[in-house]
């Protein structure tokens, strides 16, 4: 289509120039002068600078600290992912099956969209707090001996159940949605045939919702590596050891508290490679659905 | 419905459904009640488990000192100034985004200039940008513009997203040319079409765009971690996070509680009264 437009020639400039301006600022310059900074070698009080080529790349990836800060990445956002996405589709599959309440319920269920993910994290370590946590009694009637504060594996738990919690809501509206957009005359052709309920599910509204699926998937990856920086820094501060210290965390406290400038920017552009990968994959998915939807 | 029974779901079923729901619902909704609850009581209390499952009596008294009294950990900053600055950020992101975002996408769909694509990916690269991967240089940005303990520093660098310009820009595509022609037949210029015509059907997307800059603001951390130093100047949950301390026993939980409530209070309210636009435009835009 040819669009009509209006024949003006600076008054385009104009329009543009706030965000051309925020971006090149904010955006563009800071990322260059990352990429600039991960090829030297700088101490931490900026005197001497030199250009070292990859050696940054080199020190940060053989690191058995950043080794350990990709496992607990991925095991994190794996968890997340899975656990926030599971409970949401089972909840959106009971809610599509109901005639009345279903307003009622998804009200009460996006509420936690709306709390800060790092208030997440503290809500959760309020209630399981060793020492005043009311949740952490029974815990510890179980026979538990919780502490989160000092166990690598229950602060791990910690993080990914407030995580997950912050999660539910908007995974169960996208799921909703994917389940009302599954025409009703399938199913019901399912039904006549004898196809039961778990059956039907498995066979016809799984499938027809991979699209939300997958697209949730790519989401929740990017909601799990990048937003919940403030859970860990509230609840865990990557510890205890490291046994919470996601990428961005060790980012943020290679750059700012230990002051290894070369090391954190190579870390940055570490992370700008994954982000560029999943838009990547994200639009791929985006133009395929454009393609046969 | 007649169609529920076709296909099955049975009286049993739909109870199940109610009752997972329902089990789905307290998980939800139970964190938010806890420190409500705690919010109520005294620090005594709260530090003595298990609390009580109803609101104590401490209430009203926990809730003016946090808003009026100041709190000492932050330097006395009192609940309701946070309150403040976090309106002014998230008012400011939101309003300031979709200012920003409408105007470059009016530029980009109803003009035509040169580099007006170069313009469009350089726009659309910042996608995959996000603070997260350039703290460090953003900072050093920020202390040279002299904008750290500022509003501006807290929202400038976070006012400028491509996924508003983009979807603006899928919105303006799908106006048909002739509301464009005639409304130049009849002697508008851009302002007045932009006035007249495109702003008023634009109104959905905006409300929706609304609800979730809001929220995106509202709940920022990492970037109002950096750039505020002064207690004066924080948002309410960076405050938030300063207040608390597991090591030493002079935390003031009950405050805590009270200044939880504060911070999550006003963002659930924007979403649950803007519910409508909020969900469609969620699912609608992201997708």
């Amino acid at each position: 289509m040819n669009r009509a437009t209006f024949p003006h020639k600076y008054l385009p400039w104009l329009l543009i120039a706030p965000q051309l301006a925020i971006s090149l600022v904010f955006f563009y310059w800071p990322a260059l002068q990352a990429l600039r900074q991960s090829l030297l070698r700088e101490d931490a009080f900026g005197l001497k600078t030199q250009f070292v080529g990859l050696t940054n790349f080199a020190r940060v990836l053989s690191d058995p600290a950043y080794v350990n800060s990709i496992k607990v990445t991925t095991l994190f956002s794996a968890l997340t992912a899975g656990l926030s996405m599971g409970i949401a589709l089972l909840l959106a599959v009971q809610a599509e099956k109901l005639v009345r309440g279903k307003g009622l319920y998804r009200v009460l269920m996006i509420w936690p969209y709306a709390v800060a993910p790092a208030i997440a994290g503290m809500l959760w370590l309020f209630m399981f707090n060793p020492s005043f946590g009311t949740l952490a009694l029974p815990l510890r009637w179980m026979g538990v001996q919780w502490d989160p504060l000092l166990k690598g594996n229950q602060a791990m738990a910690l993080v990914v159940a407030a995580a997950s919690w912050k999660q539910i809501s908007y995974n169960f509206l996208f799921f909703v949605a994917g389940l009302q957009a599954i025409p009703r005359s399938l199913i019901e052709a399912a039904a006549i045939d004898g196809a039961g309920p778990a059956r039907r599910f498995w066979t016809i509204v799984f499938p027809l919702l991979a699209p939300t699926t997958f697209f949730l998937l790519v989401v929740n990856t990017v909601y799990a590596l990048f937003d919940t920086f403030g859970i860990i820094h509230a609840v865990t501060g990557g510890g205890p050891g490291k046994s919470t210290e996601t990428l961005v965390y060790k980012v943020y406290n290679d750059g700012f508290v230990n002051l290894i400038l070369g090391d954190s920017a190579a870390q940055s552009v570490v992370l700008m490679v994954i982000v560029i990968a999943l838009t990547a994959v994200q639009f791929r998915y985006v133009e395929r659905r454009v393609h046969y939807g | 419905m007649a169609d529920g029974a076709m296909i099955g779901t049975s009286l049993r079923s739909r109870l199940m459904g109610h009752f997972l729901l329902v089990l789905g619902v307290i998980v939800v909704v139970f964190p938010i009640y806890y420190v409500f609850v705690a919010s109520t009581h005294t620090v005594q209390t709260i530090l003595r488990p298990p609390l009580p499952l109803l609101p104590g009596p401490e209430g009203p008294a926990n809730y003016a000192e946090a808003i009026f009294g100041g709190v000492g950990r932050i330097g006395g900053v009192g609940v309701g100034r946070l309150l403040w600055n976090t309106t002014v950020v998230a008012l400011g992101i939101a309003v300031g985004k979709i200012i920003i975002s409408m105007a470059s996408a009016y530029a980009i769909v109803f003009f035509r200039f040169p580099l007006r694509m170069a313009c469009f990916w350089l726009i659309f690269i910042t996608l995959m940008l996000p603070v997260e991967v350039r703290i460090l240089p953003t900072y050093k940005v920020m202390v040279e513009l002299h904008l750290i303990d500022t509003y501006a520093g807290l929202i400038l660098p976070l006012i400028a997203s491509a996924t508003a310009t983009l979807l603006f820009r899928q919105f303006f595509m799908t106006i048909p040319n002739e509301l464009l022609e005639a409304a130049r037949v009849d002697g508008a210029g851009p302002w007045r079409f932009f006035r007249d015509i495109l702003l008023p059907l634009s109104l959905t997307n905006i409300a929706a765009l609304f609800v979730i800059l809001f929220i995106y603001g509202w709940t920022q951390y990492l970037w109002p971690l950096l750039i505020t130093n002064s207690n004066s100047m924080n948002t309410i949950v960076i405050a938030l996070r300063k207040m608390i301390s597991f090591a030493d026993a002079d935390t003031p939980w009950n405050l805590v509680m009270v200044t939880s409530i504060l911070a999550i209070l006003p963002p659930i309210l924007v979403v649950v009264l803007m519910q409508r636009w909020f969900v469609k435009g969620l699912v609608e835009t992201e997708k």
